[in-house]
């Protein structure tokens, strides 16, 4: 490969996060550039002849025309490898203890280079394959324990094959040799540490139709609006509905091996809090830190917007890297509109033709294929490893309404849709999810899956459940106007019912210790005892029985308290089935048919 | 040697002014501009190419000609003189006194736009911040480190609840140095007048720093005042171990002079002529709130904004909420009702309470009792709702009981003095003593022996 000559240009201009910079022929479309002579990182986003705009990743203030720009002649790269896991970077892959470090201050200052990835550690690398052995892309070299949690595959790079000259065991640092491969005529030398240009997705052999769930421990989720591997989620609600705390719900209980969080735009505290709580908290299936399986990308609101812009691709490429590896991986991105106004800052001011609301024409393109790089996949490699990411981006709408374009263009893609209600959140029902509004088309793949778990039972439960809260918005409205006498006993009993699914099982307590998480037995066991009593007080008021005795059976206390049942403790539930039974046949002699009322 | 000076201003518009033949000059920078008649005016550079720079004009382009005026660039951003000396003064938009006392003797000057925080090196906020405002304090607690809004609208008595939340505002079990740093953006000499007075009478003025912008100063100077103000409080709280809370008014003002400038630079407005870059321009200010790992300081900010047409959805407010840790929404409908203050709790909302609060903090049942306020207040108001629609007669008896619960609530609980500072216990014990209007079946966000040790003892009370 010739080596490039240095390609360093001047500035030439700047206003806020975009520099132009003129002499800069020869430099390729988003190749990275270190602007002034504080060496500011940025990337090349237009080039018309030798002027190349750049969007630079730290605040410009002090630079001035005629400061040089160096480019390194390759596109914005993230670095891949052990010790990824447990870091905490910033929008464009800097440890921002670090960034502490370097800076010697808690404020970030401009201009600090740091390595993503620790070049001293040494990690144990386990070959998997002999000398001799042909490999192609993707095929498993070695792994290393980079956590408790996280072995970590070693693959063959891409663009590489041929057979295994030498291989090695024993400590490495990521950057020293631990393969050497041979296609006969040329030697490659082969390290853990790997780089990939952010914007391009990874190549997967071939992808796969996502029907397998992803169980979140979200009563809400799991039952009514689940989420399959592989597949794309949006969480669009006005501020104060709970958007974070449910993103960082998902991020706690969601079945992934691997979670990559990124806090694209938002507050301060709200990382910090996750760094702070993440190391705390056990994962629920393995008992260790959840930290231990966690990468989290950090750029807050008052960071460089042009970070901002890069952040979700940091997020995402680092997530393909593990899928790559055969790891369901899922992906939080918090939020995505401030990704999109970063779009639309930068946008503005490389003067383009605004689209609506003054995002640029391509908002729909690109979030388009960054959602398209969620999926469940066969990976590259001779073992038909299997690996899925799991998208899931909140929206934040401005004033809550749905109709502008970053939640338009999201729902176009996305196939899983929590549209947070600010009324729930008011009275403080949480997670604030609406089940009128919201949709999963993955429900009924997903049914049919649990059906096959739960003896067919499981798609008639929920869509009973889901046609008895239809009902319920209904006969509320006719409440609403002529008041809860107008309603048959049956009408009132559907108004129970619907009550109980909602405050009973819809609403769920994050901050509860056993409320916080159910399984999807428990939430089985719950959902069928509340639509089994529901059927059992029918037939009783059918059968005679008032209104006033139904609702004062003791046992609808026990229902409304199955929540809080542990998870090692799950008959209890059942042993409501026959106690209710008990309960309702005692009304019954005593109602008699004659005493209709 | 002397920095260069330029006749050569090729353009002027609003409150920009282009300067030709620019050498040397950096984005950012802080100008000097001489007018004719000897007037200085400061600006700074908002957008540099190899000959030419776009300067904003602080105190605005009037009386400024192309001709004879000066303008020299001073080669630094725009700084602030810090030292412990500031407090008890009071400042322009400029930072220049206006108390008519000396000019600061400075420990360092300190650049406006500061540095972000590294996410990293912050902690957590948990330490309760007693205003005595029992509908903050009990229903919406606030902080140290936080950022909690007031979103009210025009008429209503933001400025009171402000001056009585700087006045009131403790640390429980704290012996630490309390500072309020004032920012006024934009508002009439008359709301100026009651800050000062109000800080001046109770003493509080000792411990301020105030930098006020009026509504007749130049527009362009609202966007350095609440930054003059946050790099004070950065110095005090990070450097001289003080709790500062930091009340910005009216953010409003502030958002307005943002779209004047965005405007006059041709720029693609976003929403309702704002600039597209109004979150990131607000978040930098909003963001530098918070406590740091090591350092015994905090940050609170109390920012107060008035919400065009008391409507929620506006820009401003919108962004706002996206960024602060709740808010604090006034209501009309209260205010006329004569409650002061008019807080409407339920689309309150405090995010960081939740580690605030509770056992060796505030006390063990203040969660609960909470939840179990806001879940009653809701419930009453409901049933308000409906004895409208179908009459008294259409309600339940415990329908009967919420609907009472929510007016003595809003009559006894929200309303309060403007000098009336209730401690978190009195705040608490109110509560229970409204909870025993209500059937104890009914309570069901609370655990039973909380019921037991705090509502029990009321109600046999109330029998006899």
């Amino acid at each position: 490969m010739a080596i490039k000559e240095k390609i360093i240009g001047s500035i030439a201009k700047i206003s806020g996060p975009l520099v132009v910079a003129d002499g800069m022929s020869g430099a390729g479309m988003y190749d990275v550039v270190r602007v002034g002579d504080l060496g500011l990182v940025g990337e090349i986003i237009e080039l018309k002849g030798s002027t190349a705009s750049i969007q630079v990743y730290e605040e410009t203030s002090g630079l001035k025309p005629g400061e040089p720009v160096e480019s390194t002649g390759a596109p914005l790269s993230v670095e891949l490898g052990p010790g990824l896991i447990e870091q905490f970077y910033d929008g464009v892959q800097r440890p921002l203890n670090l960034i502490e470090k370097a800076a010697e201050s808690p404020f970030i200052s401009r201009g600090i280079n740091v390595p993503a990835i620790g070049r001293s550690k040494k990690w144990d690398f386990e070959p998997a394959v002999e000398e001799g052995t042909e490999v192609g892309e993707g095929d498993l070299l070695g792994t290393v324990d980079e956590t408790v949690l996280v072995k970590h595959r070693v693959l063959v790079p891409h663009g590489v094959r041929g057979k295994v000259k030498s291989i090695s065991r024993g400590s490495f640092t990521v950057e020293e040799t631990v393969a050497v491969i041979t296609d006969g005529e040329k030697d490659t030398e082969v390290a853990m540490l790997r780089r990939w240009p952010v914007r391009s997705p990874r190549p997967v052999l071939q992808r796969l139709a996502p029907n397998v769930p992803l169980t979140t421990g979200q009563r809400v989720v799991d039952t009514f609006f689940p989420l399959s591997r592989g597949g794309a989620a949006c969480v669009p609600g006005p501020f104060g509905s709970g958007k974070t705390v449910i993103q960082h719900q998902l991020a706690k209980w969601a079945d992934a091996e691997i979670v990559v969080y990124v806090g694209c735009g938002e507050r301060g505290n709200e990382m910090t809090d996750v760094l702070l709580e993440f190391p705390e908290l056990e994962d629920p299936r393995s008992g260790e830190p959840l930290m231990k399986r966690t990468v989290l990308i950090a750029n807050t609101s008052n960071m460089p917007v042009a970070a901002r812009e890069a952040s979700i691709y940091t997020g995402i490429t680092i997530a393909e890297y593990y899928r790559d590896m055969g790891y369901s991986v899922a992906l939080m991105a918090d939020s995505t509109s401030r990704w999109a106004e970063a779009l639309r800052e930068i946008s503005g001011r490389l003067e383009e033709m605004p689209g609506e609301e003054g995002y640029p024409a391509y908002l729909g393109t690109r979030l388009a294929s960054f959602y398209e790089r969620a999926g469940r996949a066969i990976c590259l490699g001779n073992d038909g490893r299997e690996g899925s990411i799991t998208s899931i981006g909140a929206v934040s709408p401005p004033g809550g309404d749905l109709s502008e374009p970053v939640s338009q263009n999201t729902l176009r893609v996305t196939k899983v849709f929590w549209g947070l209600d600010a009324n729930l959140a008011y009275q403080r029902h949480f997670p604030a999810i609406n089940w009128l509004l919201s949709y999963s088309l993955y429900a009924e793949k997903l049914g049919e899956y649990w059906d096959n778990l739960y003896d067919g039972e499981w798609s008639a439960l929920r869509t009973e459940a889901m046609s008895l809260l239809e009902e319920e918005d209904r006969l509320r409205e006719i409440v609403r106007l002529v008041g809860i006498d107008a309603l048959s006993r049956q009408e009132r009993m559907i108004l129970e019912t619907s009550k109980s699914l909602r405050e009973d099982f819809l609403h769920q307590n994050a901050f509860h210790e056993v409320d916080t998480f159910a399984s999807m037995d428990k939430q089985f066991r719950m959902l069928r005892n509340i639509i089994s009593f529901h059927h059992l007080c029918k037939d009783a008021l059918e059968r005679g029985s008032t209104i006033q005795e139904v609702f004062s059976l003791p046992v609808r206390d026990q229902i409304a308290r199955m929540r809080y049942v542990d998870e090692k403790e799950l008959d209890k539930i059942d042993d409501l089935l026959p106690q209710m039974k008990k309960e309702v046949e005692k009304l019954l002699p005593e109602g008699g048919m004659g005493d209709v009322a | 040697m002397l920095p260069k000076e330029y006749r050569t201003i090729s353009n002027l518009s609003g409150p920009l002014l282009v300067v030709e033949k620019t050498e040397d000059v950096r984005y950012d920078e802080l100008v000097e501009i001489e007018l004719a008649n000897g007037e200085r005016r400061r600006g700074r550079v908002l957008e540099i190419t190899r000959n030419n720079a776009l300067v904003q004009v602080f105190e605005g382009t009037t009386g400024i000609d192309l001709d004879s005026t000066k303008v020299v660039f001073m080669g630094k951003v725009l700084e602030l003189p810090v030292s412990k000396e500031l407090l008890g003064r009071i400042f322009n938009g400029r930072g220049e006194p206006i108390d008519g006392g000396v000019a600061i003797i400075p420990d360092k000057t300190l650049d406006v736009n500061g540095y972000p925080m590294n996410p990293y090196s912050r902690d957590y906020p948990s330490e309760f911040i007693q205003t005595g405002i029992s509908t903050i304090d009990g229903m919406n607690p606030m902080v140290r480190g936080q950022k909690l809004p007031i979103f009210s609208g025009s008429g209503m008595p933001h400025n009171r609840i402000a001056a009585q939340v700087a006045r009131q505002s403790t640390v429980l079990g704290g012996h630490e140095d309390f500072a309020v740093v004032f920012a006024a953006m934009g508002i009439t000499f008359e709301e100026a007048f009651f800050f000062m007075e109000d800080f001046r009478r109770t003493g509080a003025i000792e411990r301020t720093v105030m930098f006020v912008n009026l509504a007749d100063d130049p527009a362009i100077e609202r966007i350095t005042t609440p930054r003059l103000a946050l790099t004070c409080a950065e110095y005090l709280a990070f450097e001289k171990d003080y709790q500062v809370l930091v009340i910005l008014t009216d953010l409003t003002n502030y958002c307005e002079a943002l779209r004047e400038i965005s405007s006059a630079r041709k720029e693609v407005p976003g929403r309702r002529g704002y600039p597209g870059y109004l979150y990131t321009d607000l978040a930098t200010m909003y963001e530098r709130a918070g406590r740091l790992k090591g350092k015994k300081g905090s940050i609170t900010q109390f920012p107060i904004l008035t919400m065009p047409e008391d409507d929620k959805t506006h820009p401003i407010p919108d962004l706002t909420g996206y960024i602060t840790e709740g808010q604090i929404i006034l209501s009309r409908t209260l205010h006329r009702k004569g409650i002061y203050p008019p807080v409407d709790v339920m689309p309150s909302l405090s995010r960081l309470k939740d580690k605030g609060i509770g056992a060796g903090k505030t006390r063990e049942d203040h969660a609960d009792l909470m939840n179990q306020l806001f879940a009653a207040y809701a419930r009453g108001k409901e049933a308000k709702e409906l004895a409208t629609i179908l009459g008294e007669g259409a309600l339940s008896e415990e329908d009967k009981a919420f609907a009472e619960f929510s007016d003595r609530f809003e009559d006894s609980y929200v309303r309060q003095g403007e000098y009336e500072n209730r401690s978190i216990e009195e705040t608490l014990e109110l509560g229970w003593e409204l909870l025993t209007l209500i059937p104890v079946k009914e309570l069901k966000r609370v655990k039973d022996a909380y019921i037991q040790k705090y509502l029990i003892p009321k109600k046999e009370a109330v029998k006899e």
